[in-house]
């Protein structure tokens, strides 16, 4: 304990005259926190004035304030004359921002200790006890309060002129919904327009001109050019079919090994697809039937496709049924066909629907 | 009077005078530099959050200078040698000029997002802490739902953020965005088509998210945070209970100068080591996953960790979707339930348990002295087992990481969270219940019979008993100092917590001070029969 405290016992709880020139600085402050219910009860020094503890702890928090003006110094050197620009290979610029980084990072770190060691070394500990005053110790206010509140109403009068209620009620329910509307008018959006959930890039074109499946760089695909057991993502032959426009089109068109294409077009037969595939070429939807990411890790062996966002496991050769993971629908195949050409192309769109669920889907 | 020359000394008297004559602030000034705050490490983790929220702004300031939020299709010219010649969005192509093209660009998007990262971690750390002592009781409770808000409004900051740079994760972050809209019986196209401007991804989404990324939720989170800090300032922070701190008080220091000091000193410590992270760790190199496109996708696509527990969900979630056989027939797909219901549950919950746990136990009180986890089992056991809820389902978000680092089955780890994600919690809520009253058991223990002092004594009879050192020098009524009753605060358990110990040598690297005579334990200590606590550990030298 200090020998303030001590003063303080003595005081007793008369308030100070703050004027009194005899008072110390710290017997002013000290009558302030009482006026406010706090009480200092300890207070002590950590050093002593004049110290070498003292000189110590303050050569110590002068020195990061410094190291803080030499590390800020070093950020604008860096920032000015260090090359920045992004070279190939493993150039100086590469470093830039990690020295950008260490010499912030250090000028910031320096200027926090410092002000830390300056609060928490050398400015005196002390204790303090202040009420709480969290208890409701005006039950008359409240009371007042309470009958002015019910006073208001009463001037009011809407319970003896309940019109007045009513109508301005009534009046102000459509003005909300004024508020609101621009908002839900101008977003609101028919998702279904042009049928466009259950449409993709691939429904033929006018006058039934089938689609043809092309590759990312816009050329149309010939059967050699998939080996088998190899695999191709392909897209609609049509204006912005490589691209977000068509975001549900992209296709994985799969060349399965002869046992496989076997199973495959068996099970397609079950399920009435009989006509999907041509030769051993399968083609289905990549958009993942779960959450929409692309399902594009195909494994070769097993031939299940893999949707690396969620796991959902599709099993190619049973008509991609899902087998594992969160999916429950299987990918929609897309019946493909050799053109005169010799170029694949789409027989009709999609026969179910692309993508997530959502509720009207049938 | 005379006119008398410029006085620069009393400059500030004058001047506040000036100003106390118009606004009359001495008195309310006087209040709030006397603000008396309690001080424990613990109390410091929400000003992580705030001071993270800090930098957040300013470094999100400078980057709108530079971010063009738009999805016009552009072909990128700039510095970064392997994109050129791409076409992208404008979106993406001005992300890349922010890290490469504008000077000191990439250090302030890493420091944006690692600052995001830190902000929600302490988010949630502080949440846990302000949980399992119990500081959300009575009368703090307003305070708890904008807290748990301020999670969930920090998770749509972070969202929304996330998807602006448009590159091929933050695009597939959209795709399953929109997926999970879509997910919702009844409204989910409408409301999907409406917030995309028609079908996934449209034209307008990353302007629109660009607004609410920038203006609306932090907006929001300013407010909440404003109103959050003003609650802690009216009603006064808890303490934890100690030597003369009641209910009724607060015990600890004036605001000014030592807390708000350190308080300063802090911000800057945190500050700093966003920095320090924004430039030494790389995070999000959007320039490695290039610009978004439908059918791409690379394995181990994560989103940012506050996130992972949801994709956690959803890759545990089987595929059970509900059919409604009415005309064409309607679906509920698998995803609404881990993507929609369980999160509104899991706010239902967390802004719902004060006002269940003081209903449970009829505690209508106010509590301003805080808890030890330990001494209220039955809410820590229950804390526990959400955490253990949230880590499988953290970690499953991350099990294909997980299966291809350890080469363990990715489907085996799919079912390892599906049976943990039941089982787990229950154990962790048994486990914790019993260290709780484990450590109970101690403290009472130690409280009357005293602390271990590792001393083992032989007894006339040849009995070996280890010597207690009583916490108290009090008789009892059989010769026996009188137990100590249990006050739900800390016990020493070791003997240098007594003092039993001879002083620290000072100095860092040698001693800058004579070292006292150490200590050194003693052949026959005289514990029996002089008590006194100075003389345990410290008998006759042997030197």
């Amino acid at each position: 304990m200090s020998t303030h405290t001590e003063h303080q016992a003595q005081r007793g709880p008369e308030p100070l005259d703050v004027n009194d020139p005899r008072l110390s600085r710290f017997e002013v402050v000290q009558e302030g926190a009482r006026r406010d219910d706090i009480e200092i009860v300890h207070y002590e020094p950590q050093v002593v004035p004049g110290s070498k503890a003292e000189r110590r702890l303050t050569r110590t928090v002068a020195l990061m304030f410094l190291l803080t003006g030499v590390f800020a110094t070093a950020f604008l050197v860096v920032y000015i004359w260090w090359p920045w620009q992004w070279e190939p290979g493993r150039g100086g610029d590469k470093l830039y921002t990690p020295l950008l980084g260490v010499t912030l990072g250090l000028a910031l770190l320096g200027i926090g200790f410092g002000i830390l060691t300056w609060g928490k070394k050398l400015l005196p500990k002390e204790v303090s006890i202040q009420d709480r005053h969290d208890q409701v110790d005006d039950p008359e206010g409240r009371k007042i309060t309470g009958e002015t509140m019910l006073y208001l109403a009463d001037e009011m009068g809407v319970r003896r002129r309940p019109l007045l209620g009513i109508s301005l009620l009534a009046g102000l329910a459509p003005v909300g919904a004024v508020a609101a509307a621009p908002l839900i008018g101008g977003l609101i959006e028919q998702p279904h327009k042009n049928n466009q959930m259950f449409t993709t890039g691939f429904q033929p074109g006018e006058g039934g001109k089938k689609i043809r499946l092309i590759r990312e760089d816009g050329r149309p695909i010939r059967p050699a050019d998939v080996s088998v057991g190899g695999q191709l993502t392909v897209f609609p032959g049509i204006d912005g079919g490589v691209s977000n426009k068509h975001a549900d089109s992209p296709t994985l068109l799969i060349h399965l090994r002869e046992d496989d294409a076997q199973k495959s077009r068996a099970a397609n037969e079950r399920k009435g697809h009989g006509d999907y595939m041509w030769g051993n070429y399968v083609a289905y939807s990549k958009i993942c039937t779960h959450a929409g990411c692309p399902a594009s890790l195909y494994e070769q062996q097993t031939n299940r496709l893999l949707c690396p966002c969620h796991q959902s496991q599709f099993l190619i050769t049973d008509n991609a049924k899902p087998i594992f993971g969160p999916a429950n629908r299987p990918l929609p195949q897309l019946p493909i066909e050799v053109d005169e050409e010799g170029f694949f192309v789409a027989k009709s769109d999609y026969t179910e629907t692309i993508g997530p669920d959502f509720w009207e889907r049938p | 009077m005379k006119r008398r020359k410029f006085d620069a000394a009393a400059l500030p008297a004058k001047s506040a005078r000036a100003v106390d004559d118009r606004f009359q602030v001495a008195t309310p000034l006087r209040k709030l530099l006397n603000k008396v705050f309690p001080d424990h490490w613990s109390f410091l983790l929400g000003e992580i959050a705030l001071f993270s929220f800090i930098v957040l702004l300013l470094t999100g300031v400078f980057l709108t200078f530079f971010f063009e939020p738009t999805m016009t299709e552009v072909i990128y010219n700039g510095s970064y040698a392997p994109l050129r010649g791409t076409p992208m969005s404008a979106a993406y192509a001005s992300s890349l000029d922010i890290s490469f093209d504008v000077r000191g660009g990439l250090i302030m998007r890493q420091m944006h997002h690692w600052a995001a990262l830190l902000f929600m971690a302490a988010i949630v750390v502080h949440m846990l802490r302000v949980f399992f002592t119990g500081a959300f009781r009575k009368p703090r409770e307003t305070n708890w739902i904008i807290g748990s808000l301020l999670f969930w409004v920090g998770f749509l900051a972070g969202f929304t953020g996330y998807s602006l740079p448009d590159d091929g994760l933050s695009g597939t972050g959209l795709r399953i965005a929109s997926a999970i809209i879509l997910s919702i019986p009844v409204i989910g196209s409408w409301v999907s088509s409406s917030i995309f401007g028609g079908e996934f991804p449209g034209t307008i989404i990353i302007s629109r998210f660009f607004i609410a990324h920038v203006l609306l939720v932090p907006g929001l989170l300013v407010a909440l945070i404003s109103v959050h800090l003003g609650l802690v300032f009216k009603q006064k922070h808890t303490q934890w209970p100690g030597p003369g701190r009641t209910n009724s008080n607060v015990v600890g220091e004036r605001m000014f100068p030592r807390y708000a000091l350190k308080q300063g000193g802090f911000f800057m410590v945190v500050f700093g080591v966003i920095a320090l992270m924004g430039g030494l760790f790389q995070i999000n190199p959007i320039w490695l996953f290039g610009p978004y496109e439908a059918w791409v996708v690379s394995a181990a696509s994560q989103p940012d960790w506050y996130v992972m527990f949801l994709d956690g969900s959803t890759r545990l979630m089987p595929g059970w979707e509900i059919h409604i056989p009415i005309g064409n027939g309607y679906v509920i797909p698998p995803l609404f339930w881990p993507t929609v219901v369980l999160p509104g549950i899991l706010v239902g919950l967390s802004t719902m348990y004060p006002f269940l746990e003081a209903r449970r136990l009829k505690d209508y009180k106010h509590h301003n002295l805080l808890q030890r986890p330990r001494d209220v089992p039955a809410r820590t056991a229950v804390g526990a087992m959400a955490l253990a809820f949230y880590i499988v389902l953290t970690l499953s978000g991350a099990n294909d990481v997980i299966a291809d680092k350890f080469h363990i089955s990715l489907n085996a780890m799919t079912w390892a969270g599906r049976i943990g994600l039941l089982i787990l919690p229950p154990i962790a809520y048994y486990i914790t219940y019993r260290i709780c009253l484990g450590l109970q058991q101690h403290d009472r223990e130690v409280l009357a019979h005293g602390v271990e002092t590792g001393i083992i004594k032989r007894l006339p009879d040849g009995r070996f008993v280890e010597v207690h050192q009583p916490l108290t020098s009090a008789e009892g009524h059989d010769g026996h100092p009188p137990a100590l009753d249990y006050v739900g605060w800390v016990v020493p358990k070791k003997m240098n917590r007594l003092g039993a110990l001879g002083p620290a040598i000072r100095g860092f690297f040698y001693p800058i001070e004579k070292p006292a005579e150490a200590p050194v334990s003693p052949g026959h200590p005289p514990v029996e029969d002089r008590p006194e606590r100075e003389e345990i550990g410290s008998g006759e030298s042997r030197r």
